[in-house]
């Protein structure tokens, strides 16, 4: 276990800075965002972030490639894939574990080599939970939030920042940093981690159970009668699908330019009307089956196809963000009955 | 609050019983004390979880729209600022004024989650408005603070107390906030240099998600198919892939609702990113009212929107970019 | 040795069939000239313009728009360029707003007997567009290359 006075937080910032690229919660006039880190950037570590960690790894908007014309021929080249590592800086449990749910859609089966090359270069410095907030839920799905994994862990104690190696991509990222840090031992972190698991306790979302979803219960929950009030009260932004850790479904565009085209992917979110739109034209067409869609892949079909793993990891962003707080814990709650 | 939530109670399960509406759009009861969620009580649902506290802001006229297809007969609460709203829908057409019964209500500002939690208060579990401060208890600490430093930005220019259309008004009328002028925000934005306007937005618009919050929650924007959903517009993103796209969604958006947004500041609220969107409605609101006189959406209905509107002496195009200085 | 480059600007002239495009056409037959530099895009009407065109020209690469239409009152759809006057002043109000310099969006009436005129402004405001030099607050990067 090392340490580092908070205060002396920049200076690591910028050490690692100088070696790679490093991305951070920034505050940007007071919405709090991973982005690339400067030493203008505004830190903090303290507010949830509006957006998950995700788009260090799977950006909102990223090119694929190019096509150009020369004479008869088309041209196309490759987007790049990510060549340097880089860090992320200060995610915490939730949106680590979310890391390994993207990871069962992009590297398992078909292999995403934009995502897997991000991956692969990617240094996960998680950060510990100390003040969880009421709208927080992770321990429903197994997550500790006091234990927050990737690549290296960190805790904040006081006045003080302290660092654990979990992995070897980890141990050689402290290595490398070494002389920024000083030996101590774990008492602190344990009482603070004890601290975070008594809050989590408390909290009103606690006791959430997710006993009455999982792979097997398409045929119990498909037809309920409740999808639609639920759905009645939903707008149908797409703000749930970009502020969640988990969801992953892209579209893939292409832009003219004055020259070529450029082929891009971006986010897609189930909640709009064109969203798997194909030539049959026969996507889901009334907004309570968009709705229904959502809820059904976060706590049926992702299950059914990933060995009985939720996708949804209890960041409690939707929680926070719906413009009409209409979100998954009130999904839960009424299809499970236990209102 | 809670005896106008019984009284509102009172009202609406009469109202369903004998038979004057088939349903109700109001909020129900969420996890916390402030997710409040807009939902549709009928008499077979009953109205278990009806709720109307502080943190009713949300303005209801919008669920109306896609009710217009329904024969059913509808109660809505609006408050104040809401029915704007709803004197813009009956002029655009988009809602059926015969199937609705408007239940209007005083209001004395409603309170805003982010900014309470934005005053260091986490692990909210309950907020009790008294007078005017606010009571809350949190799993950390609890803290009692000042109202009015945590309104909704929407309330903190409120437009007054008077209910512009309601069939029944339930509750006394209450003392809305008082406020400064609406177009403050606007006018420190034109006193600065082009130069500072555009990093401003800059900083502001990068934020955006493309997520349409503000486009889906706006009672102004009723087109069926947006254009930005319309795959043969060719402006059609799902995500900004540069900053050019940010600018064009937002100024089209807002252009699109000029002279019909009534300013009801929906579109701020619900931002996830916190962008001021309403700096560009009311910069619209104040350059109409400016160039052509002075008009307010929704003020009654059937109104002209002044840009379908027109004098032989309108001031010339050319007004702006004549303009001297920076 | 690094040559310099002179600015060649594009600017985007959406001109109403009845008039202004009758009097860019007089312009031509009158042997008045304008820089090559303009693009003329024919409309019905000023009123066609939606204020979308606009932003999709900048959006290309345009470094200035200009509207020409008929003189209020000649509209040949009698107000058609009524209501593109008020579009026009609001929508360039909030690009001003923005922080868009105000040069590069402007508004002419131009008649069709008017090619002296067409010729006037049309070269008042490439020169104009010359001094201000590229747009860069308003264009989409991935058109540039």
């Amino acid at each position: 276990m090392k340490k580092l006075a908070l205060s002396d937080l920049n200076s690591l910032y910028s050490a690692i800075n100088e070696k790679m690229k490093l991305y951070a919660p920034i505050d940007i006039n007071g919405a709090v965002n991973y982005g690339e880190w400067n030493k203008d950037s505004v830190v903090n570590l303290n507010k949830m972030t509006v957006k998950s960690a995700k788009d260090a790894f799977f950006p909102q908007c990223e090119d694929l490639s190019n096509f150009k014309k020369d004479g008869k021929h088309i041209i196309v080249e490759q987007g790049e894939l990510v060549k340097e590592d880089f860090v992320i800086f200060g995610v915490r449990a939730c949106d680590v574990r979310a890391f390994h749910i993207l990871d069962t859609v992009f590297l398992e089966g078909f292999l995403d080599t934009f995502y897997e090359a991000r991956r692969k270069h990617g240094i996960v410095i998680s950060l510990s939970c100390t003040k969880p907030e009421e709208s927080c839920f992770c321990t429903t799905f197994g997550i500790d939030p006091a234990a927050p994994k990737g690549d290296v862990e960190s805790y904040i104690c006081g006045e003080e920042i302290y660092f654990n190696a979990v992995t070897e991509k980890g141990n050689a990222f402290m290595t490398q940093f070494d002389s920024l840090f000083k030996n101590c031992d774990d008492k602190a972190v344990e009482s603070s981690k004890k601290k975070t698991r008594e809050v989590m306790n408390k909290l009103p979302l606690s006791g959430l159970s997710t006993e009455a979803f999982g792979g097997d219960k398409l045929d119990a929950l498909f037809n309920r009668p409740e999808w639609q009030a639920l759905s009645e009260s939903c707008l149908g932004c797409g703000t749930c699908t970009y502020v969640c850790p988990t969801c992953q479904c892209y579209d893939v565009r292409d832009y003219k330019t004055n020259s070529g085209i450029k082929r891009f992917r971006c986010w897609d979110s189930c909640m709009r009307k064109d969203f798997t739109m194909m030539a049959h034209g026969t996507n889901r067409p009334s907004h309570m089956q968009r709705f229904r869609q959502r809820f059904m892949h976060k706590l049926v079909y992702h299950p059914a196809n990933h060995n009985g793993e939720f996708s949804c990891v209890g960041c409690g962003r939707c929680v926070a963000k719906c413009p009409v707080s209409m979100n998954i814990v009130k999904v839960i709650k009424t299809l499970g009955g236990n209102k | 609050m809670q005896g106008l939530e019984l009284k509102l109670k009172e009202r609406v399960q009469e109202l369903l019983d004998n038979g004057t509406v088939d349903a109700v759009i109001a909020w129900t009861k969420g996890d916390f004390v402030y997710d409040t969620t807009p939902a549709i009580f009928t008499k077979e649902s009953g109205l278990d979880g009806f709720v109307y506290n502080s943190f009713c802001g949300a303005n209801l006229s919008k669920y109306l729209v896609s009710q217009i297809v329904s024969d059913k007969k509808f109660a809505v609460i609006l408050k104040p600022c809401d029915t704007y709203s709803m004197n813009q829908l009956i002029t655009e057409h988009r809602v059926n004024r015969e199937n609705i019964y408007i239940i209007g209500v005083g209001c004395s500002g409603h309170l805003d989650i982010e900014k309470i939690k934005n005053q260091g208060v986490s692990g909210v579990t309950s907020v009790i408005d008294k007078d005017n401060n606010i009571l809350i208890n949190s799993i950390y600490k609890d803290a009692i603070i000042e109202k009015a430093s945590v309104l909704l930005s929407k309330c903190q220019s409120c437009k007054g107390s008077e209910l512009k259309i309601a069939d029944e008004v339930i509750g006394e009328e209450l003392q809305t906030p008082k406020c400064d002028s609406r177009f403050d925000g606007v006018k420190q934005l034109e006193a600065m240099t082009a130069a500072q306007r555009f990093a401003f937005w800059k900083a502001e618009l990068s934020k955006c998600i493309r997520c349409n919050a503000c486009r889906n929650i706006c009672p102004a924007c009723t087109c069926r198919t947006c254009v930005f959903d319309n795959a043969r517009s060719n402006v059609t993103a799902k995500a900004n892939a540069t900053e050019f796209e940010e600018k064009m969604f937002h100024i089209i958006r807002a252009f699109h609702v000029a002279g019909r947004c009534t300013d009801c500041g929906e579109c701020s609220r619900v931002c996830p990113q916190g962008i001021p969107l309403h700096l560009l409605n009311r910069k619209f609101i104040k350059d109409i009212n400016e160039f052509y006189g002075d008009y307010q959406a929704g003020e009654v209905a059937e109104q002209r929107n002044p840009l379908v509107n027109f004098t032989e002496g309108d001031i010339e195009a050319t007004v702006i970019s004549d303009k001297e200085g920076k | 040795m690094q040559e310099v480059k002179e600015f060649k600007p594009t600017i985007v002239a959406f001109c109403c069939n009845w008039c202004s495009y009758a009097g860019a056409d007089l312009a031509g037959s009158s042997r008045l000239s304008y820089p090559a530099d303009v693009k003329i895009i024919r409309v019905p009407c000023s009123g066609r313009v939606n204020p979308m065109f606009i932003l999709k020209a900048f959006e290309r690469g345009a470094d200035g728009v200009i509207i020409c239409g008929c003189h209020p009152g000649d509209c040949h759809y009698s107000t058609g360029n009524y209501y593109t006057r008020r579009r026009l002043a609001l929508l360039y109000s909030m690009l001003d707003y923005m922080g868009i310099e105000r040069g590069r969006t402007r508004v002419e009436w131009v008649s069709a007997a008017e090619g002296v005129k067409f010729s006037t402004v049309m070269n008042k405001f490439v020169e104009d567009i010359r001094a201000l030099g590229e747009c860069v607050k308003l264009g989409d990067i991935r058109c540039k290359d």
